[in-house]
Protein backbone atom coordinates (compact mmCIF):
# COMPACT_ATOMS: atom_id res chain seq x y z
CA UNK A 1 0.00 0.00 0.00
CA UNK A 2 2.62 2.44 1.01
CA UNK A 3 4.66 1.80 -2.05
CA UNK A 4 1.69 2.35 -4.33
CA UNK A 5 0.76 5.66 -2.75
CA UNK A 6 4.28 6.93 -3.08
CA UNK A 7 4.35 6.02 -6.73
CA UNK A 8 1.08 7.81 -7.45
CA UNK A 9 2.21 11.01 -5.82
CA UNK A 10 5.40 10.92 -7.81
CA UNK A 11 3.61 10.48 -11.11
CA UNK A 12 1.18 13.37 -10.83
CA UNK A 13 3.66 15.96 -11.91
CA UNK A 14 2.13 19.40 -12.09
CA UNK A 15 5.18 21.13 -13.47
CA UNK A 16 4.07 20.65 -17.08
CA UNK A 17 0.77 22.29 -16.23
CA UNK A 18 2.57 25.59 -15.90
CA UNK A 19 4.04 25.13 -19.34
CA UNK A 20 0.66 24.37 -20.82
CA UNK A 21 -0.95 27.38 -19.24
CA UNK A 22 1.99 29.54 -20.26
CA UNK A 23 1.44 28.42 -23.80
CA UNK A 24 -2.23 29.32 -23.57
CA UNK A 25 -1.38 32.68 -22.06
CA UNK A 26 1.09 33.49 -24.81
CA UNK A 27 -1.39 32.34 -27.45
CA UNK A 28 -4.07 34.67 -26.12
CA UNK A 29 -1.63 37.55 -25.72
CA UNK A 30 -0.48 37.20 -29.31
CA UNK A 31 -3.90 36.77 -30.85
CA UNK A 32 -5.41 39.70 -28.97
CA UNK A 33 -2.57 42.04 -29.88
CA UNK A 34 -2.78 40.99 -33.52
CA UNK A 35 -6.45 41.84 -33.52
CA UNK A 36 -5.95 45.62 -33.74
CA UNK A 37 -7.98 46.55 -36.77
CA UNK A 38 -6.52 47.94 -39.93
CA UNK A 39 -7.77 50.43 -42.43
CA UNK A 40 -7.15 53.18 -44.94
CA UNK A 41 -6.50 56.55 -43.34
CA UNK A 42 -7.91 59.61 -45.07
CA UNK A 43 -8.51 63.22 -44.28
CA UNK A 44 -11.75 65.04 -44.95
CA UNK A 45 -11.81 68.65 -46.14
CA UNK A 46 -12.99 71.16 -43.53
CA UNK A 47 -16.68 72.05 -43.64
CA UNK A 48 -17.97 75.00 -45.61
CA UNK A 49 -19.81 77.80 -43.83
CA UNK A 50 -23.52 77.13 -44.39
CA UNK A 51 -24.24 80.27 -46.36
CA UNK A 52 -21.23 80.03 -48.62
CA UNK A 53 -21.09 78.42 -51.99
CA UNK A 54 -18.20 76.09 -52.65
CA UNK A 55 -15.35 78.24 -53.89
CA UNK A 56 -14.45 77.83 -57.52
CA UNK A 57 -11.04 76.35 -57.33
CA UNK A 58 -9.37 76.94 -60.61
CA UNK A 59 -7.95 73.64 -61.64
CA UNK A 60 -6.66 73.31 -65.15
CA UNK A 61 -8.21 70.47 -67.02
CA UNK A 62 -4.89 68.77 -67.58
CA UNK A 63 -4.25 68.69 -63.84
CA UNK A 64 -7.45 66.85 -63.10
CA UNK A 65 -7.82 63.09 -63.07
CA UNK A 66 -11.47 62.22 -62.78
CA UNK A 67 -12.44 58.80 -61.48
CA UNK A 68 -16.12 57.99 -61.45
CA UNK A 69 -17.81 54.90 -60.07
CA UNK A 70 -21.40 54.29 -61.00
CA UNK A 71 -24.10 52.39 -59.16
CA UNK A 72 -23.13 49.18 -60.94
CA UNK A 73 -19.56 49.61 -59.68
CA UNK A 74 -18.21 50.32 -63.14
CA UNK A 75 -15.22 52.57 -63.40
CA UNK A 76 -14.74 55.55 -65.66
CA UNK A 77 -11.43 57.40 -65.82
CA UNK A 78 -11.06 60.57 -67.86
CA UNK A 79 -14.16 59.63 -69.84
CA UNK A 80 -13.04 56.09 -70.60
CA UNK A 81 -14.50 52.94 -69.10
CA UNK A 82 -11.61 50.92 -67.68
CA UNK A 83 -11.04 47.90 -65.49
CA UNK A 84 -10.00 48.23 -61.88
CA UNK A 85 -6.68 46.49 -62.53
CA UNK A 86 -5.68 49.23 -64.98
CA UNK A 87 -6.44 52.05 -62.57
CA UNK A 88 -3.14 51.89 -60.71
CA UNK A 89 -1.09 52.12 -63.89
CA UNK A 90 -3.19 54.99 -65.23
CA UNK A 91 -2.96 56.87 -61.94
CA UNK A 92 0.81 56.43 -61.81
CA UNK A 93 1.18 57.67 -65.36
CA UNK A 94 -0.91 60.67 -64.49
CA UNK A 95 0.89 61.55 -61.26
CA UNK A 96 4.34 61.08 -62.73
CA UNK A 97 4.01 62.49 -66.26
CA UNK A 98 7.48 61.37 -67.18
CA UNK A 99 7.49 62.55 -70.78
CA UNK A 100 5.94 65.95 -70.12
CA UNK A 101 2.83 65.04 -72.08
CA UNK A 102 0.66 68.14 -72.62
CA UNK A 103 -2.42 66.13 -71.69
CA UNK A 104 -0.99 65.10 -68.34
CA UNK A 105 -0.48 67.52 -65.42
CA UNK A 106 2.08 70.25 -65.73
CA UNK A 107 5.50 69.73 -64.25
CA UNK A 108 6.89 72.13 -61.71
CA UNK A 109 10.50 72.23 -60.62
CA UNK A 110 11.06 72.96 -57.00
CA UNK A 111 13.86 72.68 -54.54
CA UNK A 112 13.10 70.19 -51.83
CA UNK A 113 15.11 69.63 -48.72
CA UNK A 114 17.19 66.43 -48.74
CA UNK A 115 16.27 65.80 -52.38
CA UNK A 116 17.45 68.89 -54.23
CA UNK A 117 15.63 70.24 -57.28
CA UNK A 118 12.79 67.95 -58.21
CA UNK A 119 10.46 68.13 -61.18
CA UNK A 120 7.03 66.86 -60.33
CA UNK A 121 3.35 67.45 -60.95
CA UNK A 122 2.68 69.76 -58.08
CA UNK A 123 -0.85 70.79 -58.93
CA UNK A 124 -2.40 67.52 -59.91
CA UNK A 125 -5.66 66.51 -58.30
CA UNK A 126 -7.37 63.15 -58.41
CA UNK A 127 -11.09 63.65 -58.20
CA UNK A 128 -13.09 60.69 -57.00
CA UNK A 129 -16.80 60.75 -57.63
CA UNK A 130 -19.16 58.04 -56.60
CA UNK A 131 -22.82 57.32 -56.98
CA UNK A 132 -25.20 56.88 -54.06
CA UNK A 133 -25.65 53.28 -55.11
CA UNK A 134 -21.95 52.38 -55.32
CA UNK A 135 -21.06 49.59 -52.93
CA UNK A 136 -18.55 50.24 -50.22
CA UNK A 137 -16.23 47.48 -51.40
CA UNK A 138 -15.99 49.07 -54.87
CA UNK A 139 -15.27 52.44 -53.31
CA UNK A 140 -12.56 50.99 -51.05
CA UNK A 141 -11.11 49.11 -54.03
CA UNK A 142 -10.70 52.37 -55.92
CA UNK A 143 -9.29 54.21 -52.91
CA UNK A 144 -6.93 51.33 -52.38
CA UNK A 145 -5.65 51.40 -55.96
CA UNK A 146 -5.09 55.16 -55.80
CA UNK A 147 -3.23 54.90 -52.50
CA UNK A 148 -1.26 51.98 -53.93
CA UNK A 149 -0.25 54.15 -56.90
CA UNK A 150 1.10 56.80 -54.54
CA UNK A 151 2.83 54.24 -52.37
CA UNK A 152 4.52 52.67 -55.36
CA UNK A 153 5.72 56.02 -56.65
CA UNK A 154 7.06 56.96 -53.23
CA UNK A 155 8.77 53.62 -52.95
CA UNK A 156 10.32 53.98 -56.39
CA UNK A 157 11.69 57.40 -55.54
CA UNK A 158 13.02 56.18 -52.21
CA UNK A 159 14.74 53.25 -53.90
CA UNK A 160 16.21 55.46 -56.59
CA UNK A 161 17.50 58.14 -54.25
CA UNK A 162 18.34 56.34 -51.05
CA UNK A 163 18.38 52.68 -52.03
CA UNK A 164 15.86 51.89 -49.34
CA UNK A 165 12.18 51.24 -49.21
CA UNK A 166 10.00 54.19 -48.29
CA UNK A 167 8.92 52.57 -45.04
CA UNK A 168 12.53 52.14 -43.95
CA UNK A 169 13.41 55.82 -44.31
CA UNK A 170 13.43 58.18 -41.37
CA UNK A 171 10.63 60.67 -40.88
CA UNK A 172 12.36 63.65 -42.45
CA UNK A 173 13.14 61.82 -45.67
CA UNK A 174 9.62 60.43 -45.76
CA UNK A 175 8.27 63.94 -45.47
CA UNK A 176 10.50 65.10 -48.31
CA UNK A 177 9.18 62.33 -50.51
CA UNK A 178 5.65 63.15 -49.48
CA UNK A 179 6.24 66.64 -50.79
CA UNK A 180 7.06 65.22 -54.20
CA UNK A 181 4.12 62.84 -54.17
CA UNK A 182 1.47 64.33 -51.93
CA UNK A 183 -1.73 62.33 -51.78
CA UNK A 184 -4.25 64.55 -53.48
CA UNK A 185 -7.42 62.57 -53.68
CA UNK A 186 -10.39 64.84 -53.55
CA UNK A 187 -13.93 63.71 -53.14
CA UNK A 188 -16.69 65.73 -54.69
CA UNK A 189 -19.47 67.10 -52.57
CA UNK A 190 -22.03 64.34 -52.86
CA UNK A 191 -24.95 66.65 -53.53
CA UNK A 192 -23.05 68.84 -55.91
CA UNK A 193 -21.23 66.93 -58.55
CA UNK A 194 -19.61 70.03 -60.02
CA UNK A 195 -17.74 71.19 -56.94
CA UNK A 196 -14.33 69.73 -56.31
CA UNK A 197 -12.99 69.78 -52.80
CA UNK A 198 -9.43 69.03 -52.13
CA UNK A 199 -8.96 66.44 -49.45
CA UNK A 200 -5.25 66.24 -49.28
CA UNK A 201 -3.33 63.93 -47.09
CA UNK B 1 21.62 4.93 -9.19
CA UNK B 2 19.70 4.44 -6.00
CA UNK B 3 21.40 7.42 -4.46
CA UNK B 4 20.49 9.75 -7.25
CA UNK B 5 16.86 8.66 -7.13
CA UNK B 6 16.68 9.33 -3.45
CA UNK B 7 18.05 12.78 -3.90
CA UNK B 8 15.56 13.61 -6.63
CA UNK B 9 12.66 12.42 -4.61
CA UNK B 10 13.68 14.55 -1.69
CA UNK B 11 14.11 17.74 -3.68
CA UNK B 12 10.92 17.55 -5.70
CA UNK B 13 8.39 18.18 -2.94
CA UNK B 14 10.40 21.12 -1.68
CA UNK B 15 10.15 22.89 -5.06
CA UNK B 16 6.42 22.81 -5.35
CA UNK B 17 5.33 24.33 -8.61
CA UNK B 18 1.72 23.34 -8.15
CA UNK B 19 0.64 26.93 -7.50
CA UNK B 20 2.34 28.22 -10.63
CA UNK B 21 -0.39 27.04 -13.04
CA UNK B 22 -2.96 28.74 -10.86
CA UNK B 23 -1.11 32.02 -11.06
CA UNK B 24 -0.69 31.69 -14.79
CA UNK B 25 -4.33 30.75 -15.21
CA UNK B 26 -5.30 33.84 -13.25
CA UNK B 27 -3.20 35.96 -15.60
CA UNK B 28 -4.72 34.15 -18.55
CA UNK B 29 -8.27 34.81 -17.35
CA UNK B 30 -7.39 38.41 -16.63
CA UNK B 31 -6.17 38.97 -20.19
CA UNK B 32 -9.10 37.11 -21.67
CA UNK B 33 -11.59 39.14 -19.66
CA UNK B 34 -9.92 42.49 -20.33
CA UNK B 35 -9.65 41.98 -24.07
CA UNK B 36 -13.21 40.82 -24.48
CA UNK B 37 -14.62 43.58 -22.28
CA UNK B 38 -13.23 46.32 -24.47
CA UNK B 39 -15.12 45.27 -27.59
CA UNK B 40 -18.59 46.52 -28.25
CA UNK B 41 -21.37 44.08 -28.87
CA UNK B 42 -22.13 44.36 -32.54
CA UNK B 43 -25.74 44.89 -33.40
CA UNK B 44 -25.03 45.09 -37.09
CA UNK B 45 -23.38 42.54 -39.33
CA UNK B 46 -20.04 43.84 -40.51
CA UNK B 47 -17.96 42.13 -43.11
CA UNK B 48 -15.22 44.70 -43.73
CA UNK B 49 -14.01 45.31 -47.27
CA UNK B 50 -10.63 43.99 -48.35
CA UNK B 51 -7.70 46.17 -49.34
CA UNK B 52 -3.97 45.79 -49.83
CA UNK B 53 -2.67 49.18 -48.67
CA UNK B 54 -4.00 48.98 -45.13
CA UNK B 55 -2.25 50.52 -42.17
CA UNK B 56 -2.53 49.24 -38.63
CA UNK B 57 -4.61 51.37 -36.33
CA UNK B 58 -2.40 53.09 -33.82
CA UNK B 59 -3.33 54.84 -30.60
CA UNK B 60 -6.45 52.92 -29.86
CA UNK B 61 -7.52 55.43 -27.23
CA UNK B 62 -7.82 58.15 -29.87
CA UNK B 63 -10.08 56.17 -32.16
CA UNK B 64 -13.85 56.24 -32.04
CA UNK B 65 -15.86 53.84 -34.13
CA UNK B 66 -18.92 54.20 -36.27
CA UNK B 67 -20.40 50.88 -37.31
CA UNK B 68 -22.49 50.62 -40.44
CA UNK B 69 -24.29 47.52 -41.61
CA UNK B 70 -27.47 45.54 -41.71
CA UNK B 71 -28.94 44.66 -38.28
CA UNK B 72 -28.28 41.18 -36.95
CA UNK B 73 -31.21 38.73 -37.23
CA UNK B 74 -32.31 39.18 -33.60
CA UNK B 75 -32.73 42.94 -34.11
CA UNK B 76 -34.37 42.79 -37.49
CA UNK B 77 -37.90 42.63 -36.07
CA UNK B 78 -37.48 45.98 -34.40
CA UNK B 79 -35.03 47.76 -36.66
CA UNK B 80 -35.75 46.21 -40.04
CA UNK B 81 -33.27 44.88 -42.55
CA UNK B 82 -32.07 48.17 -44.00
CA UNK B 83 -28.53 49.37 -43.36
CA UNK B 84 -28.24 51.09 -39.98
CA UNK B 85 -25.63 52.99 -38.04
CA UNK B 86 -24.41 51.86 -34.64
CA UNK B 87 -22.73 54.27 -32.25
CA UNK B 88 -21.09 52.63 -29.23
CA UNK B 89 -23.83 50.26 -28.08
CA UNK B 90 -27.00 51.55 -29.71
CA UNK B 91 -28.52 52.10 -33.10
CA UNK B 92 -28.39 55.72 -34.15
CA UNK B 93 -29.40 58.09 -36.88
CA UNK B 94 -27.03 60.16 -39.02
CA UNK B 95 -28.19 63.28 -37.17
CA UNK B 96 -26.89 61.83 -33.88
CA UNK B 97 -23.31 61.49 -35.12
CA UNK B 98 -22.44 65.13 -34.53
CA UNK B 99 -23.60 64.94 -30.91
CA UNK B 100 -21.74 61.69 -30.37
CA UNK B 101 -18.52 63.18 -31.74
CA UNK B 102 -18.85 66.28 -29.59
CA UNK B 103 -19.49 64.20 -26.47
CA UNK B 104 -16.61 61.86 -27.16
CA UNK B 105 -14.27 64.71 -27.91
CA UNK B 106 -15.09 66.60 -24.76
CA UNK B 107 -14.44 63.44 -22.76
CA UNK B 108 -10.88 63.31 -24.07
CA UNK B 109 -7.88 65.16 -22.75
CA UNK B 110 -7.57 68.61 -24.21
CA UNK B 111 -4.25 68.04 -25.89
CA UNK B 112 -5.56 64.89 -27.52
CA UNK B 113 -8.78 66.32 -28.87
CA UNK B 114 -7.24 67.36 -32.17
CA UNK B 115 -5.87 63.91 -32.70
CA UNK B 116 -9.20 62.16 -32.49
CA UNK B 117 -9.72 59.77 -35.34
CA UNK B 118 -13.01 58.30 -36.42
CA UNK B 119 -12.95 54.82 -37.83
CA UNK B 120 -15.81 54.00 -40.16
CA UNK B 121 -16.37 50.28 -39.92
CA UNK B 122 -18.84 49.44 -42.62
CA UNK B 123 -20.01 46.29 -44.29
CA UNK B 124 -18.63 45.78 -47.77
CA UNK B 125 -22.10 45.69 -49.33
CA UNK B 126 -23.15 49.03 -47.88
CA UNK B 127 -24.21 51.60 -50.42
CA UNK B 128 -22.19 54.80 -50.58
CA UNK B 129 -25.21 57.01 -49.93
CA UNK B 130 -25.12 56.39 -46.20
CA UNK B 131 -21.31 56.63 -46.09
CA UNK B 132 -21.50 60.01 -47.82
CA UNK B 133 -24.04 61.17 -45.24
CA UNK B 134 -21.74 60.06 -42.43
CA UNK B 135 -18.77 61.79 -44.02
CA UNK B 136 -20.72 65.03 -44.32
CA UNK B 137 -21.83 64.75 -40.69
CA UNK B 138 -18.23 64.19 -39.61
CA UNK B 139 -17.07 67.17 -41.62
CA UNK B 140 -19.62 69.39 -39.95
CA UNK B 141 -18.49 68.08 -36.56
CA UNK B 142 -14.86 68.83 -37.49
CA UNK B 143 -13.86 65.22 -37.15
CA UNK B 144 -11.68 65.28 -40.23
CA UNK B 145 -9.32 62.42 -39.54
CA UNK B 146 -11.05 59.30 -40.64
CA UNK B 147 -10.10 55.72 -41.30
CA UNK B 148 -12.00 53.32 -43.48
CA UNK B 149 -11.72 50.00 -41.70
CA UNK B 150 -10.57 47.29 -44.08
CA UNK B 151 -9.06 43.88 -43.71
CA UNK B 152 -5.79 43.08 -45.42
CA UNK B 153 -6.34 41.15 -48.61
CA UNK B 154 -4.26 38.00 -48.78
CA UNK B 155 -1.84 38.42 -51.64
CA UNK B 156 -2.48 35.85 -54.30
Amino acid sequence: MRKRKKRKVGQINASSMADISFLLLIFFLVTTSLNVGSGLARRLPPPLPPDQKPPDIDIKKRNLFVVRINSKNQLMVQGEIIELKDLRRRAKEFIKNENNDPNLPELVTENIEYLGPMTFTKNHVISLQNDVGTTYQAYIDVQNELIAAYNELRDELAMQRFGKHYNELNEKLQEAIQKVYPQKISEAEPKNYGGVKSGTN
Amino acid sequence: MARIREKEKREMPALSTSSLPDIIFMLLFFFMAVTSLKEVTFKVRINPPLATEVQKLENKSLIRYIYVGKPLPQYQKVYGTETRIQLSDAFADVSEIAEYIVNERSAMKEEEQNLMTVCIKADRDTHMGIINDIKQALRRAYALKIIYAANPRPTS
